[in-house]
């Protein structure tokens, strides 16, 4: 396995890499303001994107130089653009309805990590793979959907609520890249492709909320209770 | 190729040729007619592939589709309640006036049909993730059919509560491919077979986290409680058809991930926490359920609690296990496939008939609507477990297989909450046939043929097989059990 054995240099770029991206899902944790948001999600996609490329080259897969570029463009491009664009025309620039203040959920994001941290400890350990980057791979994967889950419950705007999702995901994406380099590329691809579709999904229904329900705040989906 | 491998082709390509021609031609007729054709087609090839395969596994086009007995036998259901549904939909959306839609109705419906069908024949972990996911995709704009708010909310909650659940399956989906690669090299095809086989040779822990992370994804998929919260609002909100789909087909299309990597977590030693926490699941949703049955006020969301009741019931069978578990639980799968269909479509008439989805709206359902009115009380009998319906018997064989693995808390329990969902479900219907209401006017309504004819079509199987279980079927569902089981101690949860 390529992340059990792997030269000094490569490990500290995946680790840098990494925690990157960590420290971004902690940025969108803390701001307020949809569009920092926006531009942390995508920093972390072309992070990820990155890493990708990084180790297609370390680790001789050349079909993770398409995942890359693939990566780059879609979720570090395109989904941004998207999300940008509906932003815009819904006029949304914060989040208006918060229900947990952004110092809070930083602290309990942190306390998420320390979870993810313990727990992969203990597969790291059971694995015979302590102190190697897997550990810090299985962290950080687990952290970054345990806050996304966070960001998805703490939020209550449409938008937040796709980028928690994308969060979630990308999460899984950085950790296969890692851990599982030689995953079949169709599944990977697929997973891209159909990450477009969800978003267009999403510009419908928050289409239709705005026009129908007159707000894009979660809060007030409460008729279906029961 | 074989005769299956062509049923299987022509089982999955008679409805998206129909999609292609139905958006091609975009009228409203044409397009009820060829999605109710494909379905036709896609339950004859389905029925033929579950009498053709004998108890042989086989696997077309580079192992990606794997036609064996769990597979093919949900997928029966699916075709089934698809069938139905399409013979339904010709009735109901006449009445709701969309026409000038209801092109793209049918399309997004023979997509949804064909996803649910195409799902269960999935033979790599991660297609069949793709296939769940694309079953959200497509239902989503189905829920959000009628553009109201309350559909449109139905939805969003759908989607949202959906996606980040099954994100949590594609973890796991991704650690069991993880974990394969210390026994099977960097690079390998993670089909279930092979899955199964380099089993015993995986980490426990490892195979532990992948497994729960499974479990909650496709769980939320499933309804399972508590992550069943999406359920009631999405199977209540789309039209008629589109609820006893995801109910009768979308549920146990998800079901069969749940059972598939079950069957590698027995192979890999951790039967007892899986099975256990399967269980636990099971026996949860039926609480809440049964909570939520008594105090019910919407007739939709009536059906819907009770799908995740039937979902519990259907995890706590294959969780017992064995023959006679596995064999209850397959069986119970048809049978609320056929009656939840069934109670969907009186539900969506009796909602067209009164204007109302409120349960104290409803009165004197008998009188007004005589046909309808005795055929969705005789299936509200058949959905609570009553005999001489055949969910009693598929019921009574889960109970059976629980006290055969020792299981006698989780036996009251089970057979507690079923006492209450029974007095409470039809204790709603007490009060929609018999309580005094202020409905004034009893005319009598007519109903459509089409609406009529797949209720009787879903219930008088029902009451056959609730009176002779065919040994034919029995012999299959121990083929079905044999192959599941052969990785499975039996003295698993002793």
């Amino acid at each position: 396995m390529l992340a059990a054995h792997l030269d000094p240099l490569p490990a500290s770029l995946f680790s840098l890499l990494a925690i990157g991206s960590l420290l971004l899902s902690f940025v969108m944790l803390g701001s307020r303001w949809l569009r920092h948001y926006l531009y942390a999600f995508a920093a972390q996609s072309w992070l990820i994107a990155i890493l990708s490329g990084a180790v297609g080259y370390y680790g001789n897969y050349a079909e993770l130089y398409i995942v890359a570029i693939l990566t780059a463009a879609f979720r570090g491009l395109l989904l941004p653009y998207l999300i940008l664009r509906i932003i815009r025309r819904l006029e949304v620039h914060r989040e208006v309805h918060v229900i947990l203040q952004a110092s809070s959920s930083l602290v309990i994001g942190a306390f998420a990590v320390i979870f993810a941290l313990a727990v992969s400890y203990r597969i790291g350990a059971a694995l015979n793979l302590a102190g190697t980057i897997v550990v810090l791979a299985l962290t950080v994967m687990l952290s970054m959907k345990l806050i996304g889950f966070l960001m998805l419950s703490v939020r209550h705007e449409a938008i937040s609520q796709i980028l928690g999702l994308l969060v979630l995901e990308n999460g899984v994406f950085l950790g296969a890249q890692i851990l599982v380099p030689g995953m079949p590329l169709l599944i990977e691809i697929v997973i891209l492709f159909d990450l477009l579709i969800v978003v267009a999904c999403f510009g419908v229904l928050v289409q239709y909320l705005l026009s129908l329900v007159g707000t894009t705040s979660s809060l007030q989906l409460k008729r279906l209770v029961g | 190729m074989s005769t299956i491998g062509l049923l299987t082709l022509v089982l999955t390509v008679a409805p998206a040729v129909a999609i292609v021609l139905i958006l091609l031609i975009r009228h409203p007729r044409v397009a009820e007619a060829l999605n109710l054709v494909a379905s036709a087609i896609s339950l004859l090839s389905i029925v033929a592939i579950v009498f053709l395969r004998g108890d042989a596994k086989l696997t077309f086009w580079g192992d990606y589709v794997i036609i064996d007995g769990l597979g093919s036998w949900t997928i029966l259901c699916a075709a089934i309640v698809y069938f139905l549904a399409s013979i339904y939909a010709v009735g109901y959306m006449r009445l709701l006036g969309e026409e000038d839609r209801l092109h793209r109705f049918y399309a997004l419906f023979a997509g949804f049909g064909l996803s649910t069908l195409v799902g269960p024949m999935m033979n790599n972990a991660g297609l069949y993730w793709i296939a769940i996911e694309l079953t959200t995709l497509i239902s989503t704009f189905l829920v959000a059919f009628e553009r109201e708010a309350a559909s449109i909310e139905a939805a969003w909650k759908y989607i949202i509560v959906v996606s980040a659940g099954i994100s949590l399956a594609l973890l796991g989906t991704v650690l069991f491919y993880w974990s394969g690669t210390f026994v099977l090299g960097p690079t390998y095809d993670m089909t279930w077979d092979t899955l199964q086989q380099a089993a015993p040779k995986l980490n426990p822990s490892l195979v532990s986290l992948s497994f729960l992370l499974v479990l909650i994804g496709y769980g939320t998929k499933v309804g399972l409680a508590p992550m069943h919260t999406w359920l009631p609002d999405a199977h209540s909100e789309g039209p008629a058809p589109v609820s006893a789909l995801l109910s009768g087909a979308l549920l146990n299309t998800a079901m069969v991930g749940i059972v598939r990597y079950l069957v590698v977590a027995d192979a890999a030693g951790i039967s007892h926490l899986a099975r256990g926490t399967l269980l636990a699941l099971g026996a949860f949703s039926l609480f809440i359920a049964a909570l939520f049955i008594v105090r019910q006020k919407g007739v939709k969301r009536l059906m819907a609690y009770s799908s995740i009741e039937h979902m519990g019931v259907i995890a706590l069978g294959f969780g017992f296990g064995g023959p006679l578990g596995i064999a209850g639980a397959l069986y119970h799968m048809l049978n609320h496939s056929l009656n939840k269909s069934a109670m969907f479509f009186g539900a969506g008439s009796v909602m067209r008939a009164y204007d109302t989805k409120r349960i104290p709206s409803i009165r004197h359902v008998m009188s007004r609507l005589p046909v309808l009115g005795g055929l969705w009380l005789a299936g509200a009998v058949a959905i609570t477990g009553a005999p001489p319906f055949a969910l009693f018997l598929s019921e009574l064989t889960i109970i059976r297989a629980g006290l055969a693995s020792e299981q006698y808390f989780l036996i009251a329990l089970m057979a507690v909450l079923l006492v209450v969902i029974f007095v409470g479900f039809l204790n709603h219907f007490r009060t929609m046939y018999i309580e005094n209401g202020e409905i004034a006017d009893q005319k009598i309504v007519p109903v459509s043929a089409w609406c009529l004819l797949p209720m009787w079509l879903a219930l008088v199987p029902l009451f056959v097989m609730g009176l002779w279980w065919p040994n034919a079927l029995w012999e299959h569902f121990q083929t079905i059990a044999h192959a599941l089981d052969a990785a499975a101690p039996t003295e698993a949860l002793r």
